[in-house]
């Protein structure tokens, strides 16, 4: 009886727990959608912003997160494939690989504001790129680089060894190998952290602080030199300057939609990928 | 032909393969070359137990000791927030949860870990600080306790998904054989399979630690910013991200306070290294113990 009862009361605790973590996720959600889409409207997404920035749109803002993302991902893709194969399909088990594999894991613990004065130092003032796309890109793409070796390395080691073993057996080389038949069966396992990874990076604010973003521009960048409107950094400015807190407060939800729009549909996709890939794939997880 | 083409291409990956190595590196090299000016104009023990930051008074002072109690302050709060709620929530999702209400909550818990860090500081600045202000009737409601809270928030996915990681890595022979003996569910849980996958649940914690130790926005627009040595947690705080990020703009490079903002990067860095370090031994015996290899 003792035993029943204490199972109940245990059981609903932990109901309580999973109950609580999506209370915060719903309220959150619940909030930013409610008070920004008052803000959304064709002419906020298409216009630069007029009277000092309480009207008008965040186009520049959106531009901007666009550039520096894909500038991110030029830069970090080929790189952390590239890191991925060299881990799992030519050199698997050696002192070598233990450390990178080991600076792989820290570079992922380090903080993103340390990546942000890592930017300023080098990229911002030691190579003289300035307060730029540029700069901003590189940070970005050094953050993200761990997390895409990581989800690269684990779609290609869910290559059955079978796959490579055929490949080879038929006279092919082993960079043969890796392009035609590795990589094309991992891609969608790449794809999925690829896809994570854009999330994470639209969203980071404090790598570009002090190496790409700014308040206010006039127009769009018009050269991989040029600072530029970023939208998490323009939530934050929005509610730590200027002069009309009440106006800016609502473009701020409307930013913040928009960029939880942005990182979570590239969340959604990441699981609906996962999930059409695990179903499919005939060598499990 | 082909001989060559192959070893050409060997070689490049190995070179590409050792950029992270040379990127933590060059991160350890720049904290390292713009933050010991720092210790060497200040005194190392001034630098880190002076109880006073005015970096921008004159004389300035550079003491980062509130700074540090800030960061801890708000780090112990939100362990406090996300052990239970993480742990809590792998556990039902891994253990009590059927196969359909695991295909929806796992999703719930991702989704929530994508949040970027400026939304949880926003919707913290916007909505929970004057809640907070108004019921517990304080002067300012961005607090220690705040940023603890929006901390906690968000590093509960981080532990929770490590965590659950680690409960599926129990065999279930293990929970068979406590059934068998006669044991409910509940004493299976308690006794068993949270023991069993105890170093996995802490290397999520700890995880979950170096995440809000090093986590910047939020905090920054939830705590108040004042760099006082924290007394009470319903009081503004400081922590070390944040006064980064808020003077890094306004420093003369070169200056004293530049190099201070570099070593202050410098100690957050080698604080949240430790744990990853601590981290990675735990989940490698923990590999071994199951059997699991490294």
């Amino acid at each position: 009886m003792d035993k029943q009862i204490k199972q109940n009361l245990g059981f609903l605790l932990l109901f309580i727990c999973i109950l609580t973590t999506i209370f915060f996720l719903g309220i959150i959600l619940y909030f930013i959608v409610v008070r920004g889409i008052g803000a959304l409207s064709w002419e906020f997404l298409t216009q630069v912003p007029r009277k000092a920035m309480t009207a008008g749109g965040v186009a520049p803002a959106i531009v901007g997160t666009f550039y520096l993302t894909l500038g991110s991902m030029i830069f970090s893709i080929p790189l952390g494939l590239a890191c991925a194969i060299y881990l799992s399909e030519y050199n698997t088990k050696s002192f070598i690989v233990n450390i990178i594999r080991i600076s792989i894991n820290n570079l992922a613990g380090v903080p993103s504001v340390v990546f942000g004065l890592f930017g300023l130092a080098v990229f911002v003032k030691y190579l003289g790129f300035g307060v730029s796309i540029l700069s901003g890109s590189l940070t970005l793409g050094i953050m993200v680089l761990p997390s895409i070796i990581s989800a690269a390395q684990e779609a290609l080691m869910a290559v059955p060894q079978s796959y490579r073993e055929a490949s080879l057996a038929l006279g092919a080389t082993l960079w043969v190998t890796i392009r035609k038949v590795v990589l094309p069966s991992a891609l969608p396992g790449i794809l999925t952290g690829i896809i994570l990874s854009i999330g994470r990076v639209a969203g980071e604010t404090a790598p570009i602080m002090f190496t790409a973003a700014t308040f206010y521009t006039r127009g769009y960048p018009n050269s991989i030199f040029s600072e530029v409107m970023a939208l998490p950094y323009h939530i934050y400015a929005l509610m730590t300057e200027g002069v009309h807190p009440e106006e800016q407060t609502s473009i701020a939800y409307g930013c913040a939609l928009i960029l939880l729009i942005l990182v979570l549909t590239m969340s959604v996709l990441a699981i609906i990928l996962r999930q059409r890939q695990r179903s499919r794939s005939c060598y499990g997880t | 032909m082909y001989k060559k083409k192959e070893k050409i291409i060997r070689w490049l990956f190995t070179l590409l393969a050792f950029s992270s190595l040379l990127f933590l590196v060059g991160i350890m090299v720049t904290l390292f070359a713009s933050g010991l000016p720092a210790f060497q104009e200040l005194g190392l023990f001034e630098f880190i137990l002076g109880k006073d930051w005015y970096p921008t008074y004159d004389p300035p002072d550079f003491g980062i000791l509130p700074l540090i109690l800030a960061s801890f302050l708000v780090t112990i709060g939100a362990v406090l927030v996300c052990v239970p709620l993480g742990v809590g929530s792998a556990l039902f999702v891994n253990e009590l949860a059927s196969y359909k209400q695991k295909a929806i909550l796992k999703p719930i818990i991702e989704i929530l870990a994508g949040v970027p860090s400026i939304v949880y500081g926003f919707f913290g600045m916007v909505i929970v600080a004057p809640y907070l202000q108004r019921i517990l009737n304080i002067p300012i409601g961005q607090t220690a306790f705040t940023g603890s809270l929006m901390l906690g928030i968000m590093a509960t996915p981080t532990v929770c998904s490590i965590s659950e990681d680690a409960l599926s890595f129990v065999p279930n022979s293990f929970r068979e054989a406590s059934l068998a003996l006669g044991g409910n569910r509940w004493q299976t849980l308690t006794k068993v399979i949270i023991p069993a996958a105890g170093s996995g649940i802490s290397t999520g914690i700890i995880l979950g630690m170096s995440r809000a130790v090093g986590e910047t926005m939020t905090v920054l627009m939830v705590t108040g910013g004042a760099a006082i040595i924290p007394t009470s947690f319903f009081k503004p705080v400081r922590p070390m991200t944040s006064t980064i990020a808020a003077e890094m703009g306004e420093t003369v490079v070169g200056s004293t306070h530049y190099h201070s903002l570099f070593a202050i990067g410098l100690i957050l860095f080698l604080i949240t290294l430790l744990f990853n370090i601590i981290a990675e031994i735990i989940s490698r015996r923990y590999r071994l113990k199951l059997g699991l290899g490294r």
